[in-house]
């Protein structure tokens, strides 16, 4: 157990060395050679020193100011608030959704092309509209975060919908008929056979779901004219990227690691529900 | 045999699948006494797993009557009159053995203790004690498929439907299975219906093979098995044994089972 444990972390290690290393490389390589794409060139603007952007989130981010870090740490938790209750809320939303559609082939066969096309609709369109309709009904502890965590949601339930539905019909069709033999009613067979069946796939989903939840919030923060959050930090050092791109760079790296955060989660998560033989998880 | 010793009465029953006009069964006439070990054997696509569902209702027949413990199919069946095993076990992978048991008692309203005595009695009658709280995935086989017998004789019904539920196994697994569910169905005093591709087996564990032909599925003949009861491995070697054999084949042949080259099975009779 321990050696596995050790064996997984040097993997990482490992890795996370090579893309350091790919990264460098790349750099010293452009700017050896000089190297061209249109416009783009490899210099410290475009493309600072990874120990630079690291080094960045010491630094305070303007005079006698917090350190960087400590002002991406909270944006990170207000970002992560607004994408975890998007994500509960699209989750039990996309849940309910595909428990509706298992049961009546009508309303999937008439529903489901809308919810598809749902996602078609760019996020970046629907989220002013979001802001709009939603904020005024809010409660005042709610207000403007609510809102992006309506739009997190917006792209949280779509795959949590597609695979449960999917996971829902995945019973055996012989297990749905032992459940006939015991006169179960369908409340039962939803319960007892269905849902746990559909565990799997909706672990899947909620895996893509974890990381779009977050991305939702960053995104909705911006037509919410939210600031506390990554969103208004990637917009502010936006700004800045001519004379500290760093900042920017080690903004994207904290949303990334809040990004991985949700993921293992997930995935901590799955582990404790999903009993299944080995090869059955995904 | 009295009228209120039949388990199951079937009445100039037929099944026509609607969708591709296939007659799976026509005319099937046959009363099933208490106590009674009835095989159903045939070749492919003579309807007897079709039989055997129409019995538990879980399809219904085109025409025809199906009495189960004194009542139509349909009530018996939600009364929890029979109990089924398929060939795979169809195991629930996210329970362990004791809850896969334990289902249809829980199924049918049985309180926790009661459901845990009895689990602990059956784990016994498989010989899976000591396997309560494994998953399904860590055991063989043959061990899933007692677990699977378990939980339809869990709530001791009256009957017990089995399709082909020893046909995925190794034929020494089989044999020793052959002989425990004898050995389980004297002490549980259930009827049994047994749908099988074997010969041999339909002849070791029967007190009445019957023989059905395909396309459509009928009742060719019946034969009355007697050897002694309770029955051993030894009996296997009994030239009676090999006797019935040869009456079983020759009823088969006669309704056109036996011939090498067998269509392909039809789709919906395994639905």
């Amino acid at each position: 157990m321990a050696s596995l444990v050790a064996r997984r972390v040097g993997t990482f290690v490992a890795v996370l060395a090579a893309l350091w290393g790919l990264w460098e490389a790349f750099k010293w390589f452009g700017e050896a050679t000089e190297f061209r794409l249109g416009s783009f060139e490899v210099n410290d603007r475009t493309l600072p020193h990874l120990h630079d952007v690291f080094a960045e989130l010491g630094e305070p981010s303007r005079r006698n100011g917090p350190t960087l870090i400590s002002i991406l740490d909270d944006a990170a938790l207000f970002t992560a608030k607004e994408a975890a209750a998007g994500f509960a809320l699209g989750a039990t939303f996309g849940f309910l959704i595909a428990i509706v559609l298992v049961h009546s082939g009508l309303l999937q066969r008439s529903l489901l092309p809308y919810i598809v096309a749902s996602q078609t609709v760019p996020i970046l369109a629907i989220a002013p509209m979001v802001v709009v309709w939603v904020n005024p009904q809010l409660p005042d502890s709610l207000k403007g975060w609510g809102a992006v965590a309506v739009i997190a949601a917006y792209l949280t339930f779509f795959p949590v919908t597609i695979n449960t539905l999917r996971g829902l019909q995945s019973a055996d069709p012989r297990a749905i008929e032992l459940m006939r033999s015991y006169a179960a009613s369908r409340w039962r067979v939803l319960w007892k056979l269905r849902v746990p069946a559909s565990m799997p796939y909706l672990f899947a989903a909620l895996k893509i779901s974890a990381t779009a939840s977050v991305v939702g919030a960053i995104i909705g923060e911006l037509p919410a004219s939210i600031t506390e959050g990554l969103g208004g930090a990637i917009l502010n050092f936006n700004q800045y990227y001519a004379s500290a791109p760093t900042r920017l760079w080690a903004t994207n790296l904290v949303a990334a690691a809040l990004g991985i955060a949700f993921f293992l989660a997930v995935l901590a998560a799955e582990k404790v529900v999903v009993r299944r033989a080995p090869e059955h998880v995904a | 045999m009295s009228q209120s010793e039949q388990v199951v009465s079937l009445r100039d029953v037929s099944k026509t699948f609607e969708r591709t006009g296939t007659s799976a069964l026509e005319g099937i006439e046959l009363e099933i006494g208490r106590r009674e070990f009835i095989s159903l054997i045939g070749p492919s696509g003579c309807g007897k797993s079709t039989l055997l569902r129409i019995v538990g209702d879980l399809i219904q027949p085109s025409s025809g009557d199906v009495v189960v413990n004194g009542k139509p199919a349909h009530q018996a069946r939600l009364d929890r009159d029979y109990g089924i095993v398929f060939q795979d076990a169809v195991l629930y992978e996210w329970r362990t053995v004791a809850k896969n048991i334990g289902l249809p008692l829980e199924m049918g309203g049985w309180d926790r203790r009661r459901r845990q005595e009895r689990v602990h009695e059956m784990l016994e009658l498989v010989e899976l004690t000591g396997f309560a709280d494994h998953h399904p995935w860590q055991l063989s086989g043959g061990m899933q498929q007692r677990v699977s017998i378990a939980r339809a004789l869990s709530f001791s019904p009256a009957l017990l439907l089995m399709d082909e539920p020893f046909g995925a196994l190794d034929e020494m697994t089989r044999e020793r299975l052959n002989a425990e569910l004898l050995g389980i169905w004297a002490e549980t005093g259930s009827t049994v219906i047994f749908v099988t591709h074997s010969i041999a087996e339909a002849v070791f564990l029967s007190t009445r093979v019957v023989v059905m032909s395909p396309r459509p599925g009928r009742i060719s003949g019946v034969v009355e098995i007697d050897l002694p009861q309770p029955r051993t491995n030894e009996l296997r070697e009994d030239a009676r044994f090999a006797e019935l054999i040869r009456d079983v084949r020759r009823v088969l042949r006669r309704g056109g089972g036996l011939d090498e080259h067998e269509e392909p099975l039809p789709v919906e009779e395994r639905v």
